[in-house]
């Protein structure tokens, strides 16, 4: 059978991709998810603070995910659980695996990648030591206590200021552990700053700048851990070290995007974000395949998710009613000064609705400074900001009816000192 | 008394000061108004809504997320989760259902937020 739109992954950026796919006119739209149920991340995510955006009210995840759920089983979208996709390709089959009828193939006319992203491991760190057991990502230990019901440990040393760290903190807390304090890398947290406040101050657990954690102890279970500042070079300053004793260690130390489908199948990477290189319309560079999401991008509010993850179906339902058009008059954003990354990549003004909201992140704390977005030397927007760091994704719209007087060159982000007259 | 708050309404993340003499409040380092009556409210009487997890005897999951409906007083931060944990609940379980309610006869209810199916 030839579906419509087939939806690889049923998070949040799955399910509202799939509502706005058929919504918009595709008949037969798919989502497929390997886990047991449907809502992603959302649903270890039981703290509140989702939606405050789409919903004008402040939900928790699982909430925030069943409003979604919800809307799929009234609009008949079909679903298979417990499903994973191992392949995909440019013409758009999929192999997946399934528990009843082992491997299937699926041919659709349109694919939306939504697979999320994972959390980066002490692999991908270097700490020596041995490898005893209570090290756990932050996630990892969000879903065995908020899913499974399982307490990870009793004192806990944080190392990430991630909000999955900062909010781990709190609910460890909460549940009668000490968390005796949260190291950061950085001289600046990468977490939002309520979380901040309602994860940390709230409760007196201590942020460290400028710290790491050396070495691990402990043979069976982690018996503590090495910290040390660092210096400006981010390397371990050996006369501050100190021992810290600790059961659990989490680690907060950032999302990768889950893209092992997207590169098998060839479609181009961008290697700051590391998702697909996606256009105003969420496609990819491969015609047909979309992506929205955390698999384009780490995004830290989930609203932005939906916002994105709606364009992506849209787009879906319109290509395979063939009223996507293709030209290769297409503007590449590109982020200069200051700005590391910005999503979409390609515009093609003849597809813009309304507006293009772009998402971007900056590499550095940057205080009073306007974000410019500029053509040709000549400034298009630009927006005062009081405050931009790296832990918080900024965005600028910029509406169709001037993305299409541009005529060549990029489009370009950057920022500027406001010079005080 | 001199305490810093961080503003928590929008991503800017302003951080005040509150002066509290007297029962004369000032607030500093706030850009807009909401900033200003944040910081009040955490000066008098700081609230928060509470989410932790519930025991489920015979569902799909062992566990059932929760939270207060209404935000509670924050120095009930840790009643709530104790008192939640004294209890255990059957499935099923619909999101939204009220699992316990007026809890410490403060108005508020703990509500489910996740829907736990029969085994
Ligand atoms: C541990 C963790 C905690 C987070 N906490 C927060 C938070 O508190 N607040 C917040 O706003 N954001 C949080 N985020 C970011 C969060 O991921 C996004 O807000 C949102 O969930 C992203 O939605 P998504 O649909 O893109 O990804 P996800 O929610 O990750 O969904 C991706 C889905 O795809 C499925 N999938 C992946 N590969 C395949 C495959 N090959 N076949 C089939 N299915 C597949 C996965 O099982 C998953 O269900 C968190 C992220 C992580 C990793
Ligand atoms: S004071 Fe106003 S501008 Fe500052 S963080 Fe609060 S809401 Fe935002």
């Amino acid at each position: 059978m030839i579906r419509d739109v087939v939806v690889i992954g049923g998070g949040p950026a799955g399910l509202a991709a799939a509502i706005e796919a058929k919504k918009n006119g595709a008949e037969d739209v798919l989502i497929i998810e390997r886990d047991k149920r449907l809502g992603g991340i959302l649903q270890q995510c039981i703290h509140n603070g989702f939606g405050l955006h789409i919903f004008k009210e402040q939900l928790t995840g699982p909430e925030y995910a069943n409003r979604f759920i919800d809307e799929v089983k009234n609009y008949k979208i079909d679903y298979m659980l417990d499903t994973m996709v191992i392949k995909i390709d440019k013409d758009r089959n999929i192999i997946a695996l399934t528990p009843n009828d082992g491997i299937i193939n699926i041919k659709s006319k349109a694919i939306v990648l939504t697979m999320g992203c994972r959390e980066r491991t002490r692999g991908a760190l270097n700490i020596p030591g041995n490898r005893p057991s209570g090290i756990f990502t932050a996630g990892a230990a969000q879903r065995f206590i908020n899913m499974e019901g399982y307490m990870v440990g009793k004192k806990v040393v944080v190392l990430g200021s991630g909000d999955i760290g900062l909010i781990m903190a709190r609910r460890m807390t909460l549940e009668g552990a000490e968390v005796k304090m949260v190291l950061e890398l950085m001289p600046y947290s990468t977490g939002l700053k309520r979380n901040i406040a309602q994860c940390l101050h709230d409760f007196d657990i201590p942020l460290y700048f400028n710290h790491t954690v050396v070495r691990i102890h402990g043979r069976k279970r982690l018996e503590g851990v090495t910290i040390a500042e660092v210096d400006s070079e981010r390397k371990p300053i050996k006369e501050t070290e100190r021992f810290v004793e600790c059961d659990t260690l989490l680690l907060s130390v950032g999302l990768i995007p889950e893209n092992e489908l997207t590169r098998e199948a060839n479609i181009p990477i961008d290697n700051i974000t590391s998702g697909p290189i996606v256009d105003e319309s969420m496609q990819t560079m491969v015609e047909g395949i979309f992506a929205c999401g955390n698999v384009v991008h780490v995004h830290d509010l989930v609203d932005y998710v939906t916002f994105e993850s709606r364009i992506a179906g849209r787009s879906a339902a319109k290509f395979v009613k063939g009223q996507l058009s293709f030209n290769d008059k297409s503007f590449k954003t590109k982020g200069t000064y200051g700005i590391r990354y910005v999503v979409p990549h390609r515009i093609d003004p003849l597809n813009v609705d309304d507006s293009v909201n772009f998402f971007m992140r900056v590499d550095n704390v940057y205080k009073n400074v306007y974000l410019t977005v500029k053509n040709n030397g000549q400034i298009i927007t630009k927006v005062r900001k009081a405050i931009v760091t790296p832990g918080e994704m900024e965005s600028v719209v910029v509406k169709r009816s001037i993305l299409e007087k541009l005529n060549k060159g990029d489009i370009e982000f950057t920022l500027e000192e406001i010079k005080n007259d | 008394m001199i305490k810093k708050i961080i503003c928590i309404n929008c991503p800017l993340g302003c951080e005040m000061e509150v002066l509290k003499d007297d029962g004369i409040i000032k607030v500093s380092g706030n850009t807009c108004k909401k900033g200003e009556d944040y910081a009040i409210a955490e000066i008098m009487d700081p609230k928060r809504i509470v989410t932790t997890t519930a025991k489920v005897i015979g569902g799909d999951r062992e566990v059932v997320p929760v939270k207060t409906d209404k935000e509670i007083s924050k120095s009930f931060m840790f009643d709530v989760v104790a008192e939640v944990n004294r209890h255990i609940f059957s499935a099923p379980l619909y999101v939204g259902q009220v699992l316990i309610e007026n809890i410490f006869d403060t108005g508020v209810n703990v509500i489910a937020t996740d829907f736990i199916n029969r085994k």
